[in-house]
C-alpha cells in the first residue's frame, strides 16, 4: 500500500486538561493507532497537548455550504436567543 | 570500579545515542511520508539530546576539561565506545525499523534499570530518558509489526532487515570489564541477565507481526569494548566532526 492510499485523518488535540479537544489540522496514517502516533509527532512535539482524537476525515458528515442560507441565516434575527440578559459570576470561566 | 571505566561507560551510553541519533537524521527530508519524516526526526532528537547529558557527564567524571562537543568533535574512530549495532546503515525503512526496534527494547531495559543508578548524575539523566525511549520502543515496534504483517514485500524487507541485525544482538548483552565493574558499583545493569526478558518481548512482537524469530549464525563484538568498529563509523565521524576539524572551536 503506497502511502497515497493511506486514509486522512482529522487530529483533535486537548491543551489542558478541562478544556476541550480542538481540531488541529489533518494527516495521512495506515491505521488509528498509527495516526494517535503521527498526531503526537507532528501536533504535539512543542507541549501542545495532553491528549489527543484521531477520526477519519471521510466518517465525518459535512454541512452543504450552499445550504447556508437556510441553516444559518434564520438566527441572525433572534436576539433572544442569546444569554446576555443573566449576569454570569466571575467564577464561571469557558461558558 | 575506577574512574577510567566510570568515563568508558559513560561514553558507551552517550556514543549509543549520538551515533543512532545521527543516522536517524540522515532520513531527514527522505522518509517515505512526511509524518514519519517528523517521527524519525523527534527520536533523532530525543537521542541527540541524551547523548548531550551523558557525554557532558562523561566530560565531567573525566575531569580532564573535556566537554560535550570536545567528546564529540574531537575523538578518532577507535575511541568510539558505541555497539556496532547502532552504526549499521539506514538501508531501507525497513533496515532502519529492524536496527531501531532490536536496540530500543533493550535499551528501554538498560535506561529502566539506570533509574536506581548509584551515579546520581546518570540516574537523573534516565528519568528524563526513559519515557522518551519508551516512546522511541512503541513507535518500532508498531512499524515492525505493520511491516511484518503487511504485504507479500514488505513482510519479505522486514524478514531479510531482521537476518541482517541480529547478528550485532549478542554484543549488547555480552559484558566485559567495564559493564561487569559498573554491575558492581551499582552503576549500571547485569547486562546478562537482561536477556531473557528481552527475547520474550522481542518474541511478543515478532509473534504479532507473524514473524520467525531469525536464525543466524554469526554474531560480532568489539565496538563497545575496543573501538573496533565497522567500516561505516568512519563515514559517519567524516561528516560529523567536518565542521570542528575544519574550523576547530566553530561556534554560530
Amino acid at each position: 500500500m503506497a502511502s497515497s492510499d493511506w486514509p486522512l485523518w482529522e487530529v483533535f488535540v486537548r491543551s489542558r486538561a478541562g478544556l476541550n479537544h480542538k481540531h488541529c489540522g489533518s494527516l495521512h496514517a495506515p491505521d488509528a493507532e498509527m495516526a494517535i502516533q503521527n498526531a503526537r509527532d507532528v501536533y504535539t512535539r512543542r507541549g501542545e497537548g495532553v491528549s489527543i482524537w484521531v477520526v477519519k476525515s471521510s466518517e465525518i458528515t459535512a454541512a452543504d455550504p450552499d445550504d447556508k442560507d437556510q441553516l444559518y441565516d434564520p438566527a441572525d434575527t433572534k436576539v433572544y436567543r442569546h444569554p446576555t440578559f443573566y449576569t454570569v459570576p466571575d467564577e464561571v470561566d469557558h461558558l | 570500579m575506577n574512574q577510567d571505566q566510570h568515563v568508558d561507560y559513560l561514553l558507551r551510553l552517550g556514543d549509543n545515542a549520538l551515533i543512532l541519533g545521527h543516522r536517524l537524521s540522515e532520513w531527514c527530508g527522505h522518509a517515505p511520508i512526511l509524518e514519519e519524516d517528523i517521527a524519525l526526526t523527534n527520536v533523532a532528537l530525543d537521542l541527540i539530546g541524551q547523548a548531550r547529558m551523558l557525554l557532558t557527564q562523561a566530560g565531567a567524571v573525566e575531569g580532564k576539561g573535556r566537554d560535550e562537543d570536545a567528546l564529540a568533535f574531537g575523538r578518532d574512530v577507535l575511541d568510539w565506545r558505541n555497539v556496532l549495532l547502532v552504526e549499521q546503515p539506514n538501508g531501507d525503512f525497513a533496515d532502519t525499523i529492524a536496527r531501531q526496534f532490536l536496540f530500543d527494547i533493550w535499551n528501554h531495559q538498560v535506561f529502566s534499570t539506570l533509574l536506581g543508578s548509584t551515579d546520581a548524575e546518570l540516574a537523573a539523566i534516565a528519568a528524563k530518558a526513559v519515557k522518551e525511549i519508551a516512546y522511541h520502543k512503541r513507535h518500532s515496534s508498531e512499524w515492525l509489526i505493520r511491516l511484518g504483517d503487511g504485504t507479500e514485500e514488505s513482510r519479505a524487507r522486514m524478514i531479510r532487515a531482521l537476518d541482517v541485525h541480529w547478528g550485532f544482538v549478542e554484543e549488547l548483552f555480552t559484558p566485559d570489564a567495564v559493564d561487569q565493574a559498573a554491575f558492581e558499583a551499582g552503576i549500571g545493569p547485569d547486562l546478562a541477565a537482561l536477556r531473557p526478558e528481552w527475547d520474550a518481548a522481542v518474541a511478543a512482537v515478532l509473534d504479532e507481526a507473524g514473524l520467525e524469530r531469525p536464525e543466524v549464525g554469526w554474531a560480532v563484538h568489539g565496538g563497545k569494548t575496543d573501538g573496533h568498529h565497522s567500516e561505516h563509523l568512519g563515514f559517519i565521524l567524516a561528516e560529523l566532526q567536518f565542521m570542528q576539524r575544519a574550523y576547530p572551536g566553530l561556534a554560530w
